[in-house]
């Protein structure tokens, strides 16, 4: 019975139109690697102080970087932090920043969305010209502006991020709703005196989230981008504190190296970096592959 | 079209309305003596910031603050800005220029090189170039501009010495700045300003310090652009008109770039508006990175150092500037697909 139920026959084939496309294979390869680190980081680098496992251990005080070695494998960046420990519980913060920012973004877009298709009339009206209202700050300056009012830190940037980041889901889940609203499923509901919490929750979410979660993936990525600029800028998470972001600041100053070996800082920006881009393709190439596997057009083709 | 165009403008006035209350309310986080400050206009004037919180009120209720607020941003008067130590208005006109040249130098790059390279890949699905396109749009989407900066500083400035960082080189920068008469600023845009005064070594230097930015904004933000022409493309391809205009003999060239082309064209307009935010948001990293004194950085610096009067004006006139790109893109939307104007 529960074998063939047509929700999980309809994600069986999903799931084998997502993995038919190679781009989702290496997303979710790079995903699970990221995963695995995060979860394992106590394993992997050892924090050197058990209290405060965030912040990166430091070789010394002397403030240019230097270069890997058998002690520090990835070098240590400006001020002797050690990058390879940096890099392994940075990405802890960035399932963080990524994780807590979208979930809370789908959670208030989803609702807000919903309550406004279902209802429509006057509620729909005062939703989506709210969501006018904050789409008319472009994301990052309006983002930066949160944070500047609220104070630094990181769960600031968290707050602020998540504050302009449910805007996109509204509007997405709200036309996928008036469209299933007047189906034929709906109105059996109702005619039947099923609550309208019920209905939301039952029938009408389920059957428009798809869009939802296309956008959540690619977002999440890019929502990772704009808390490791802000962490960049300073408006982050205090110093030593491992994050991409402001590992990349701290590499600033050394992009150049001296006139006979220009690249001769490489590591220090080079593997913060790189950690930055894998992490957001990661999201980005799951989102993809998504796109394509819910999208009605070329589904079955 | 009258009754659509004036039906977008009520709007505007209301979401206009919704920024400026969503700006105000930020900034009624801080202490009145810190809103006090936006009133100060300069260094003298700040010790007299007690008698500033009686004159404007910021003992008031929200209400009355906000109104009292709002006639004094739409007088002009913004408040003094720490970073660039002068009035926020003067600082504006003499950063604003360089952010403007920025783009509109790197504006028409992602725009042919994304329709160019989204025509291309869309032709045909699963081609090489397709792939290319594809990889190339996700990556340039997972790329942060703050660090792909800093890769085209590392070797293009680093490495092969090529384009330095900042606006234009230390002699030109003392002669263009210097009071002496030689140099007239006209537009602020040191390009155009190179010609006017018929110094061409000062438009050819700040061209040459404007290849990197111009180059980083268009590989980050071309992606946007492209996706939506190769899935336009790929659409138009499809379609019975497309394959009749074959089959009645007209070679394919002329199909792809007369027929398919022209239509697949309508969508992208669509993302204009996504693009100008693209280029704003894109612009603070750039001009941080390449120091390049524009309002990006002007913008990042004052977030950085807490200068809330900038912050706060910065923010209502990129406001002002997206509305006002987006009420654009409407006009210019349903003028060219009626399908939208009669809905």
């Amino acid at each position: 019975m529960l074998e063939n139920h047509p929700r999980l026959k309809e994600l069986r084939y999903t799931l084998f139109r997502i993995f038919r496309n190679p781009s989702a294979i290496i997303g979710v390869i790079l995903l699970l690697f990221f995963i695995s680190v995060a979860v394992f980081a106590p394993y992997i680098a050892p924090p050197k102080y058990p209290n405060r496992p965030y912040m990166m251990p430091r070789a010394g005080y002397t403030i240019t970087p230097k270069p890997p070695d058998e002690k520090n494998i990835f070098g240590t960046t400006e001020g002797q932090y050690d990058i390879f420990y940096g890099v392994v519980w940075g990405t802890r913060t960035a399932f963080r920043v990524g994780l807590s920012v979208i979930i809370s973004a789908v959670i208030i877009g989803v609702f807000l969305g919903t309550v406004a298709g279902y209802f429509g009339g006057k509620v729909d009206e005062i939703i989506m010209r709210c969501v006018d209202v904050v789409f008319a700050i472009p994301f990052l300056v309006l983002a930066m502006a949160i944070v500047v009012s609220l104070g630094r830190g990181l769960d600031v940037i968290i707050i602020a991020i998540a504050a302009v980041a449910w805007r996109t889901y509204p509007r997405v889940i709200r036309s996928a709703i008036l469209s299933v609203r007047e189906q034929d499923f709906v109105q059996a509901a109702k005619s039947m005196g099923v609550s309208d919490f019920r209905i939301m929750i039952r029938h009408i979410i389920p059957n428009s989230i798809y869009p939802v979660m296309v956008i959540a993936f690619m977002e999440a990525g890019s929502v990772v981008l704009t808390a490791a600029f802000m962490s960049f800028l300073g408006l982050g998470a205090p110093k030593g504190y491992a994050d991409w972001g402001q590992m990349v600041a701290l590499a600033r100053n050394y992009i150049v190296g001296p006139p006979d070996d220009p690249l001769k800082f490489w590591y220090c920006i080079i593997v913060p970096g790189g950690a930055i881009v894998l992490f957001v393709l990661a999201w980005s190439l799951i989102g993809d592959a998504l796109r394509d596997a819910f999208d009605p057009k070329i589904r079955r083709k | 079209m009258a009754v659509f165009i004036s039906r977008r403008l009520i709007f505007l006035v209301f979401v206009m309305f919704g920024v400026s209350f969503i700006i105000f309310g930020l900034q009624m986080t801080f202490s009145p003596e810190r809103r006090a400050m936006v009133f100060v206009t300069t260094p003298q004037q700040a010790k007299d910031i007690p008698v500033l919180i009686k004159k404007y009120g910021f003992d008031q209720p929200f209400y009355k603050q906000y109104f009292t607020w709002l006639k004094e941003v739409t007088s002009g008067h913004l408040g003094y800005s720490l970073v660039a130590s002068d009035s926020v208005w003067r600082a504006f006109w003499r950063y604003f220029p360089i952010t403007l040249e920025l783009n509109i130098f790197s504006s028409p790059c992602i725009i042919l090189f994304g329709i160019w390279l989204g025509t291309k890949a869309g032709q045909k699905a699963n081609t090489f170039t397709d792939h290319f396109t594809r990889i190339f749009s996700i990556v340039g989407w997972s790329l942060p501009t703050f660090l792909f900066s800093l890769v085209m500083l590392m070797i293009f400035y680093g490495y092969f010495r090529l384009f330095p960082p900042s606006v234009l080189g230390d002699e030109l920068t003392l002669l263009v700045y210097g009071n002496t008469g030689e140099f007239v600023r006209y537009t602020g845009m040191f390009t155009v300003d190179g010609i006017l005064n018929g110094r061409l070594d000062v438009t050819f230097e700040a061209l040459k310090h404007l290849v990197m930015p111009v180059l980083t904004q268009m590989v980050v933000i071309c992606a946007i652009l492209m996706r939506v022409m190769r899935s336009g493309m790929l659409e138009e391809m499809g379609k019975d008109y497309v394959i009749t205009a074959r089959a009645k003999g007209v070679d394919k060239k002329t199909t792809i770039l007369k027929h398919a082309r022209r239509n697949a064209l309508i969508p992208v307009i669509t993302v204009a508006g996504q693009l100008v935010a693209a280029l704003m948001e894109g612009s603070i990293a750039v001009e941080i990175i390449f120091n390049r004194k524009g309002l990006g950085w002007w913008l990042a610096e004052s977030a950085m150092q807490l200068d809330m009067p900038v912050l706060m004006s910065l923010c209502l006139f990129i406001a002002i500037v997206f509305v006002l790109a987006n009420l654009t893109v409407d006009i210019i939307y349903a003028y060219v697909d009626p399908r939208i104007r009669l809905s």
